[in-house]
Formats: structure tokens, sequence, C-alpha cells
């Protein structure tokens, strides 16, 4: 087990190379970094331009200038950012940490709900509870994000203040505006909202994946041999059904949550809310490249060490799979 | 006969279906006595499982058992689920057909079997593995202690059926009944686990039902046989007996459709087994039988002694005298 981790991440170093190498040719494909320095900055000069392309590793050759912008990025001499000329890593550390605070929040309630969900419907297939949890979660999974989040919005902003004086759950941002230092509750309050337009995807879709499998687990022959023991009902369930049950579910979740830290792009728009999506969507509308590669870079990262964890996680919970 | 272990009287076991009521056992009596080794054969679809898992309390909510199954005095039928729990394994177990799906494949075999152990004795963990790696042991499993540390994937069939054996006779039942155990597995085998069997049976006196098709198993070690179509008994006799003069036209097909050396071509039972959806009139058999008469429209045959054997042929004694 060991020595397939130790293998795979290294094997993921030459992969996040490579996939580096496609996302920065994208990227100069698709927005063209030395135009948008230009537009931005209207009355920069030539010679500035020209640092511009060195540091960002902007040669009109692709191969020579990813290498120009490995060399930079590796040594954590990051470029500033076109517009306003910022340090990138505290922008991208603040949205990092705040999309992971969401998501993370998301997913614990949406994946706890969901499986909760599911096998509670599992229990009594075709029954009046199924039917229940079945239809709520395809409303769930049928509903954008955008349309639940206006809804939320309505409901527990515009409304609420309309019937009760006051909104009950704020609608945008991490803080009131002005506001500065840390406040838990606070915070909190702005988590609310987001977090329940992701978390209601995220039920509605693990409730339908728990219930499948569990379904499938209950109606197996090692689950008569179970019951034919005379073991408890609930010992039946426990250690013979939900430990078979879980496996394919933990592996979905694991690749799931690591497309998370890419952000939830429209959750986060409509709600101002500063993370991972909001930041790309506007350094890709600047077209600023310095801000993008380092974005791009951890993405990648993150989806390659979600594999490895879904796959550590099955090889844990199955015995029939060896990793080597 | 006079202690029968195992008293099933006039068992039926209907199933609800949204094309209506399914009657898959149809008034089924048996006894089985204690230490004995019976055999219950039919073809697919003929009620022979669904008795016994009638009788386990391990049929489907759609089911409804009636009639009575009598286990050592207990009444079985209508028990509550705590009593069923604590016969279940206890007093009566069961080997299931397909090891392969039988054993669950995220627990370690001994701890499989240590469950069934802590789930009616009192004992602690450790006694529970180290009777474990003993019953992997009996059942002829070698280097049981390494074993009993490995998963099901890691065994073959025929390893795993005896995992399967071992798990089952774990609280030495009074009774085992072993649902085709070796239909799943090759022909050599078979053999063996026929063996591991017969030996469970002599070793610690256990009554064993035996449940097949296959009456090549059947005469390899069985006693008596009770041969089962759409839900009901239709002969029974001793082995011996039972191969020498079959009373039934159904058994005679059953035997005349059995490769032997020597012989040609094997002769198949013609048509299909009856819709038991609509079951029809009279003797369930009568639209593949080539005795058939009139009179088998009318009723339900039922058993009746023929020499030695029960039969459920009208025409039973007739067609027995040599022609």
């Amino acid at each position: 087990m060991l020595r397939f981790i130790v293998r795979r991440l290294a094997w993921s170093i030459p992969t996040l190379f490579f996939v580096t190498f496609l996302v920065y040719i994208a990227l100069r494909i698709g927005t063209d970094p030395v135009e948008s320095y230009k537009r931005i900055n209207p009355r920069v000069t030539p010679a500035k331009i020209q640092q511009y392309i060195e540091v960002n590793g902007l040669d009109p050759n692709y191969v020579r200038g990813y290498f120009q912008w490995l060399v930079n990025f590796v040594t954590l001499d990051w470029p500033r950012s076109i517009k306003g000329s910022r340090e990138v890593w505290p922008q991208l550390k603040d949205a990092l940490a705040n999309t992971l605070r969401l998501g993370a929040a998301a997913s614990t309630v949406g994946i706890s709900v969901g499986l909760l969900l599911g096998i509670f419907a599992a229990l009594r297939p075709g029954g009046r509870r199924d039917v229940t949890v079945n239809t709520a979660a395809f409303v769930g999974i049928s509903i954008p994000p955008y349309v639940s989040a206006i809804l939320l919005q309505l409901l527990f902003a515009v409304y609420w203040s309309r019937w009760f004086g006051s909104t009950l759950f704020p609608t945008s941002g991490v803080y009131p505006p002005g506001h500065t230092g840390f406040n838990l509750v606070l915070m909190l309050k702005h988590m609310v909202l987001p977090t329940s337009v992701v978390a209601i995807q995220i039920i509605a879709v693990y409730a339908r994946y728990m219930r499948s499998s569990l379904l499938d687990v209950l109606s197996s022959e090692y689950m008569r041999t179970a019951r034919s023991k005379g073991i408890s009902e609930r010992r039946v369930l426990f250690k013979h059904g939900l430990r078979n049950a879980l496996i394919p579910v933990v592996t979905i979740a694991a690749l799931d949550v690591g497309a998370i830290v890419g952000g939830l792009i429209i959750t986060e728009n409509i709600f101002s809310y500063p993370g991972m999506g909001k930041y790309f969507l506007s350094a890709f509308g600047e077209g600023d490249f310095p801000l993008l590669m380092p974005w791009m870079v951890l993405i990648v990262a993150s989806v390659l060490v979600f594999n490895l964890l879904a796959d550590v996680s099955y090889a844990w919970l199955d015995p029939r799979i060896r990793l080597d | 006969m006079s202690e029968s272990i195992l008293q099933i009287r006039d068992l039926t076991v209907t199933f609800a279906t949204p094309l209506g009521p399914l009657v898959a056992v149809r008034g089924v009596d048996l006894d089985v006595g204690a230490g004995e080794l019976v055999a219950v054969v039919g073809e697919s679809g003929s009620g022979k499982s669904v008795s016994f898992l009638a009788a386990m309390g391990l049929l489907p909510s759609t089911a409804t058992v009636q009639g009575s199954v009598m286990l050592d005095g207990v009444q079985l039928v209508g028990a509550s689920a705590k009593q069923m729990r604590s016969v279940r394994g206890r007093l009566l177990s069961m080997i299931f057909q397909d090891p392969l799906s039988a054993l669950n494949p995220v627990h370690r075999i001994g701890a499989q079997i240590s469950e069934m152990l802590r789930a009616h004795q009192k004992m602690s963990e450790r006694a529970a593995r180290a009777r474990a790696v003993e019953l992997l042991e009996v059942v002829g499993i070698p280097q049981p202690g390494d074993r009993a540390m490995q998963y099901p994937h890691e065994f073959s069939g025929g390893m795993r059926q005896r995992v399967v054996i071992a798990m089952a006779i774990a609280n030495s039942p009074k009774v085992l009944i072993a649902d085709e155990p070796t239909t799943a597995l090759d022909v050599t085998v078979q053999a063996q686990i026929l063996e591991v069997i017969q030996k469970v049976q002599k070793q610690f006196g256990t009554a064993v039902v035996l449940i097949t098709h296959d009456l090549g198993v059947v005469a390899r070690v069985c006693d008596r046989v009770n041969v089962m179509y759409a839900g009901r008994f239709v002969e029974r006799a001793a082995v011996s007996d039972l191969f020498d003069a079959p009373t039934h036209p159904y058994t005679r097909g059953l035997l005349a459709s059995l490769p032997q050396a020597g012989k040609e071509r094997l002769v198949p039972i013609v048509g299909f087994p009856p819709n038991m959806l609509r079951p029809p009139s009279g003797c369930a058999f009568r639209a593949r039988c080539a005795d058939a008469i009139s009179d088998c429209e009318h009723a339900v045959p039922e058993l009746r002694a023929v020499g030695a054997a029960q039969s459920a042929c009208i025409r039973a004694a007739e067609l027995m005298q040599p022609r």
C-alpha cells in the first residue's frame, strides 16, 4: 500500500508537468496574455512589455516559454497580476481557503445527510418513505443551483425582511462590507445560504447513490447467509450490508470532493463569495495570465491527489482490490 | 421414524406477485429423523428450496407461510423474529448453492465463522477464533490457522463451500439444510463436498436435508428420497427402491434423463413445468405424462403406499406391473 502511494505520487510529478504544459498552451491560445496586458495597462512602455513576457514565460516559442514559466513558478518567483499589479499567492490562498471552507461544509452536510436518506429509503424499497426520498432527490437534482440560490435569497432575505423586519441570512460575501478581522458567527451566517445551495445537490445525488448501492447489497446472497446465522437484523445491516454498500460511494465521494477545489463557479458568483470559482471567472475575464496559471496548477494537483485518495480508500474498504 | 427431529406438516407457501398469488409449495409433509440424511429432489421452481427457506424464516416479506414446521418440538411457522433468530444457526442451519456469493467479501473467513459461534454461545472473541480454526480443520481445509485470516476471494469454490459448511455446523445444529451444495462446483470437487457433508452427519449426528436436482448425488449419499414436482411431493422411497422401481412417471422421466455408461441417448422429459400462477387441475404432471388418462384431471392425487414406497400417481400400482 505504502509503495503504491509513493509510486503514484512519483508518477504524478510528470503528469503534473504534462498537464500544466497543455494548460499553458490552452491559455496562451485562448487568452493572448500579452494583448490582455496591453489592454489593461494602455500606457505601458515596450520595455515593461518585454519584462512582462520574460517573467511570465510568454516566449513566442511555446516550449521555451513553458520552461521559462516553469522555472519561475518552481522557484516561487511568481509574477504579479496584470490588474493592480498585486501578489498572486495571497489572493489564491484566500480564494482556496474560502472554497475549502464552503466545500467542506457542503460536502460534510450533503454526503452525511444524503447517505442517511439513501439508507432510510433502501430499507423499505417501494414504500412511502422510499418514494418520498426518491421524489425529493429527483427534484433536488433537477433544480439548478442558480434557481435554488435565488429562491433561497428570496425567502431568507427579501421576504424574511418584509415579514420580520430584517434578513435572516446575508446573501453575499464572507463578511459584511467594511468588516475586518475574524468573526466566526458572522462567517457562519454568511456561509449558510451558499452551503445550502451546494448541499442540496450533494444530498440528492448521494441519497440516490446510497439507495441503489444498498439495494444491490441487500439482495445479495451473503446477506441471506448473514441472516441465516441468527444474528440481529441491525448487525446484519451494519456489519454486512453497509460496509459493502459504502465501497462504491466512498470512491465517488473522493473524486467529487476533489472536484470542489476548482470552485463552485455558479454558487460563488451568485453569492459574491470570493472562492476559487469567482477567482477564476474574474481572472479569466481579464485574461490575467499570472493569476490563471497557479490556479490551474492547484486544480490539476488536487485532481491527482483526490484520485489517489479514491484508489486508496477503495483498496482500504475492499480486500479484493490489491494496489501494486 | 418415531423420533423425527424435523416434522413438516401441510406446509404451504404463497407469494404475492403482481400477477396474483403464486402458490409455490402446496401442502408438503416431511419427517426427518435425528442424524438422518434425506434427499429432496426436483427441478428448478418445484418449490424445494422455498420449502426450507420457509422453515428458516428467510423468505421475503411477500411470502405467506402456512402449515406447521416442528423442529425438536418447537413450532417455527408463525414464530417471532426473536425466536427464529435463536433457532437459525443454532438448531437449524443452511448451506447455500453458490459458495462464491454466500460469503461476505469484506470480512475474514475466521471472523465470519466466529460471528456464527458468538451469536449463540457465550464465548470470548479469542475462543471463538480458535474454535473457528478447529472447524476449518474439520471440513478439511489445510493450514486452517493461516486460512482463517484470509478473505473469501482467496479461496477456490470448493474451499469456500467447505468454509460455508464449517460456518453452518459451528453450533452443532440438529438439522442442516444443504440447498444444492454441489451444483456450482466442478464434478471432482462435488464428491469431496459430499464427503464433508457425510462426515459432518456422522461425526456430529446432524440430520441433513440435501436439496438437489441431481439424482447422481442422491444415489451416492442419501437414505431416503423425496421427489418434488410443482410444489408437492410425488414420490417418496428408499434410495435403492427409487432407482430400481420408480413408482411415479415423473421419477421415471428423471431417471431416463440421467446419463449412464452404455446408454446411447438421454431421454428428456417432454414439455415444461406448469405455470404455478395457473396450475392445471388434477395431477400437475399429466400434461407431460405419457401414461396420463382422463381420471388424472379430476383430483390432485395424494401420496399412497405402493410397495415400500409412496407415490402420488393414481396408476402407480398398475404401471408397476411388468408389461
